[in-house]
C-alpha cells in the first residue's frame, strides 16, 4: 500500500528516491560479473600489493601459533590472577564481529527490509571469516590443538569419558560449531544461483568447469526458486534466534561464574547488543572501502550506509544503557565485593581502556544523531573504526579488570601483552583482511539476484525515466 | 549388468538429440512471463515450468507450482535434532559415565537447553539446504533445458517459458504456434 501512495504522490517520490540505480538486470549483472570474471593476471597491481602485505601478516600468524604450540601457552601474557586475557578478548570480539553478517542476511530478511540485498552477500561473507579467526584463540589456548577433537562428543579410546555438558564452555563449543556451519550453508545457499550467473557467461572451460561444479546444475526453474525461497526463509528463521542465542551462551561463559563483574544477568542482551554494534561497525569499514575501489556507489547507496548508521546508534546507545545499569545494579545490590569491581574498573589501574570504551561506543556515536553526520563518508569511516576500538576494549575490560583484583589484595596483579599476544592479534587481522579480500576478487559480492528482485520491484514503482537517469 | 554405451545410459535416462524436451521461449520482462504462464496454462498445459534469474512473485500460482513440501522435512529433522541432543545428555551424563561435578544433577532440562537448542537448529539448517537441493532434483550434470539458445541469459536478464513434452496436451508445431500467440520471443523446439 505505501509502495502505491509513494508511486502516485511526486512529493513523495522525491523523498524515497529508488534504492539501488541501475539500466536494467543486465547492466547490473555486467557491474558485478566483470568485477570477478577479468583475467587474474591483470587484477591491478594496488590489488597484489594489498594481498601480499595481508598475507604476510598472516604468514606471521602461522609463525606465532608454531612458536605457541612449540614452546608453550606461556609464551602469552596472562597468568595467575589473569588466565583469561587477549586470547578470549579477541574470541568475543570477532564472534561479536561476526554477528552483524546474520542479523542483515536473516534479521532484516524477515522483516522484509529490501535494503539488505546490496550488503548481505559481504556481510555473511564476514561472518564466516570472523568466525575462523575466533576459533583460533580458545582452539590454542587449549594448547594441543590437535587434541580439539575432546572439545566434541566423539567417542575415542584416549579421553575415555564424555565431555561436562552442564558447564557453559561446552555449550559454546556447540553454539559457535553450529554458527559457523548455519552461517556457511546460508551463504553458500544465497551464493548459488549468482555462481550460475557466472557459469553462465564463463569463457573459458576452467571457469565453466569450476562454476559449473560450484553451481550444482542450478537453472533458475520456477520449481527450484519455490524450494529455494522456502529454504532461505527456513533458514532465516533458525538463523535469527541463533545468533541471539551465540552471544547469550558466549555470555554465560562469563555470567555463570561467580566473579564480581562478570556474574550478572544482563550479559546476553548486552553482549548481544554490542555485537550487532561492533559488526555493522565492521560492515561500514569494509564496504566503504569496496565502494570506493569497486564503484559500487549506484548500488551501495547512501540510504544504505545511513540505515546501517542507525543501527550503530541504536545498538551503541543500548550498549551504553548496560553500562549504566550494570553500575546501578553494583551499587544496589549491596555487595562489597561487586561495587569494587565497578569502582575500579572505572578508576582503576584500568581506567584507561575503561574511559577508551565509554568513549568510543557511546559518546562518539552519538554524532549520529544528526543527519548530516550519518551521512558523511569521512565521518563514518572514523567512527565504524574507532567503534571496533571501542568493542575490543569492552571484552578486554570485562575480562582484564574483573580478574586483576581478586579477593584477597595478595592475588593482584596487572595484566600485561607480550609480543605473541600482539602478533597472534594482528595475525588474525591479516587473515581476516586475506579471506575478505580473495572472497571480493573471485565470488559475487553483491547478491545479484537478490538485488535484480528489488530491481524488478522499483521498474515496476518508478517511471523509467527515474530509474535509467541517476 | 552388461556395460552400457552412452547411447543407452541417455535412452534410459530419456536424453538424446532425437529426444524433444520442451517447447520454449522467452521474455525480457518478469510481468510479461506471469501473464503468459496464465495464458498458456489456461490453454490447457499441465506441465509448464519458468527459468528466471530471480524468484519472480506470482509466478507459482500463474503456471500451477505447488507450495514446496520443504517444511515438513525441516520440522521432522529438526525433532530429531532435539531428540538427539536429549539423548546424547542423558545417556552420557547419567547411564554411560556418571559424574558428580558441583553436587549438580546428572540431568536436567535446564541445563541441555542450549545445546538441544543448538542441535536443533544445526540439523534445520542441514535439512533445508539438502532438502532443497534434493527436491530440486540438483545437483544434476545435464539437463535438456541447456540446448535452448537462450538458456545461458535465464541467469541474467531473460524470463523463460518451458512447456514440457510430457504434457498430454504437447504437439510440437501447435504448442510452438501457442507461444508465439502469448508474445514469446526466441520460440523453439529443444532436444536433449
Amino acid at each position: 500500500m505505501a509502495d502505491i501512495a509513494i508511486r502516485q504522490d511526486p512529493q513523495l517520490l522525491a523523498t524515497n528516491p529508488p534504492l539501488v540505480r541501475s539500466d536494467g538486470y543486465h547492466d547490473l549483472t555486467e557491474q558485478i560479473s566483470t568485477i570477478i570474471e577479468g583475467d587474474v593476471f591483470k587484477t591491478p597491481r594496488k590489488y597484489w600489493i594489498t594481498l601480499s602485505i595481508t598475507g604476510s601478516i598472516v604468514l606471521m600468524l602461522g609463525a606465532m601459533l608454531t612458536y605457541l604450540v612449540s614452546t608453550g601457552i606461556g609464551v602469552w601474557g596472562n597468568n595467575r590472577p589473569i588466565g583469561w586475557a587477549w586470547d578470549i578478548t579477541n574470541f568475543v570480539f570477532w564472534i561479536g564481529i561476526g554477528h552483524a553478517g546474520t542479523l542483515i542476511s536473516a534479521i532484516l530478511f524477515l522483516f522484509r527490509q529490501k535494503w539488505r540485498t546490496s550488503i548481505n552477500r559481504s556481510a555473511e561473507a564476514m561472518t564466516l571469516f570472523a568466525v575462523a579467526c575466533a576459533g583460533i584463540f580458545p582452539l590454542f589456548h587449549t594448547g594441543r590443538p590437535w587434541r580439539a577433537y575432546w572439545l566434541f562428543p566423539i567417542p575415542n579410546t584416549d579421553l575415555n569419558m564424555w565431555q561436562n555438558f552442564r558447564s557453559p564452555l561446552i555449550w559454546d563449543v556447540f553454539a559457535v560449531s553450529t554458527y559457523g556451519t548455519v552461517s556457511a550453508l546460508f551463504w553458500f545457499t544465497g551464493l548459488v544461483p549468482d555462481l550460475a550467473t557466472i557459469r553462465d557467461r564463463a569463457t573459458t572451460k576452467v571457469k565453466q568447469w569450476i562454476f559449473g561444479f560450484l553451481s550444482l546444475g542450478w537453472r533458475g526453474s520456477a520449481r527450484h526458486w519455490s524450494h529455494y525461497e522456502v529454504a532461505y526463509l527456513i533458514l532465516a528463521g533458525i538463523s535469527t534466534p541463533l545468533v541471539l542465542s551465540v552471544h547469550s551462551i558466549v555470555s554465560f561463559d562469563f555470567a555463570t561464574s561467580v566473579i564480581p563483574g562478570w556474574h550478572t544477568t544482563i550479559f546476553p542482551p548486552y553482549f548481544v547488543a554490542g555485537a550487532i554494534f561492533s559488526g555493522f561497525a565492521c560492515v561500514m569499514t569494509l564496504l566503504l572501502i569496496a565502494r570506493w575501489a569497486l564503484n559500487l556507489q549506484n548500488l551501495i547507496t547512501m540510504k544504505h550506509l545511513e540505515n546501517m548508521n542507525k543501527i550503530i546508534l541504536v545498538t551503541g546507545s543500548i550498549v551504553g544503557y548496560a553500562y549504566c545499569t550494570e553500575f546501578f545494579i553494583a551499587w544496589y545490590s549491596g555487595d562489597v565485593y561487586e561495587r569494587f569491581a565497578f569502582v575500579n574498573r572505572a578508576f582503576g589501574p584500568y581506567a584507561w581502556a575503561a574511559w577508551t570504551m565509554y568513549s568510543c561506543n557511546v559518546f562518539i556515536p552519538q554524532l549520529y544523531w544528526f543527519k548530516s553526520m550519518r551521512t558523511s563518508i569521512p565521518v563514518m569511516f572514523v567512527i565504524s573504526i574507532t567503534t571496533n576500538i571501542g568493542m575490543w576494549f569492552e571484552r578486554f575490560v570485562i575480562i582484564v579488570t574483573s580478574l586483576h583484583r581478586d579477593f584477597l589484595p595478595s592475588s593482584w596483579g596487572y595484566f600485561k601483552p607480550t609480543w605473541v599476544d600482539i602478533c597472534t592479534f594482528i595475525g588474525t587481522i591479516g587473515l581476516f583482511l586475506t579471506l575478505f579480500l580473495l572472497f571480493a576478487r573471485f565470488l559475487p559480492m553483491i547478491a545479484m539476484s537478490e538485488v535484480k528482485g528489488v530491481l524488478a520491484k522499483e521498474k515496476q514503482l518508478f517511471a523509467k525515466e527515474t530509474v535509467s537517469h541517476q | 549388468m552388461p556395460p552400457m554405451d552412452i547411447e543407452q545410459i541417455k535412452d534410459k535416462l530419456g536424453l538424446g538429440e532425437d529426444k524433444i524436451y520442451a517447447v520454449m521461449g522467452e521474455f525480457s520482462d518478469p510481468h510479461d512471463l506471469v501473464h503468459a504462464g496464465r495464458k498458456i496454462r489456461e490453454m490447457g498445459y499441465t506441465k509448464i515450468d519458468a527459468m528466471t534469474p530471480f524468484p519472480v512473485h506470482g509466478i507459482d500460482a500463474a503456471i500451477g507450482i505447488p507450495y514446496s513440501k520443504l517444511g515438513w522435512i525441516v520440522i521432522s529433522v529438526a525433532l530429531c535434532g532435539s531428540a538427539t541432543a536429549l539423548l546424547l545428555q542423558w545417556w552420557c551424563g547419567t547411564q554411560n559415565y556418571p559424574l558428580v561435578i558441583g553436587g549438580k544433577p546428572l540431568f536436567d532440562f535446564s541445563f541441555s537447553i542450549p545445546i538441544t537448542f543448538e542441535l536443533t537448529v544445526l540439523f534445520s539448517a542441514f535439512a533445508s539446504v539438502i532438502g532443497m537441493f534434493a527436491l530440486n532434483g540438483l545437483p544434476r550434470l545435464y539437463h535438456p533445458s541447456q540446448n535452448y539458445r537462450m538458456a545461458h541469459r535465464a541467469s541474467d536478464d531473460r524470463f523463460i517459458l518451458v512447456v514440457e513434452a510430457d504434457d498430454p496436451k504437447f504437439n510440437p508445431q501447435i504448442t510452438v504456434e501457442h507461444m508465439k500467440s502469448i508474445g514469446a520471443g526466441t520460440v523453439e523446439v529443444v532436444v536433449g
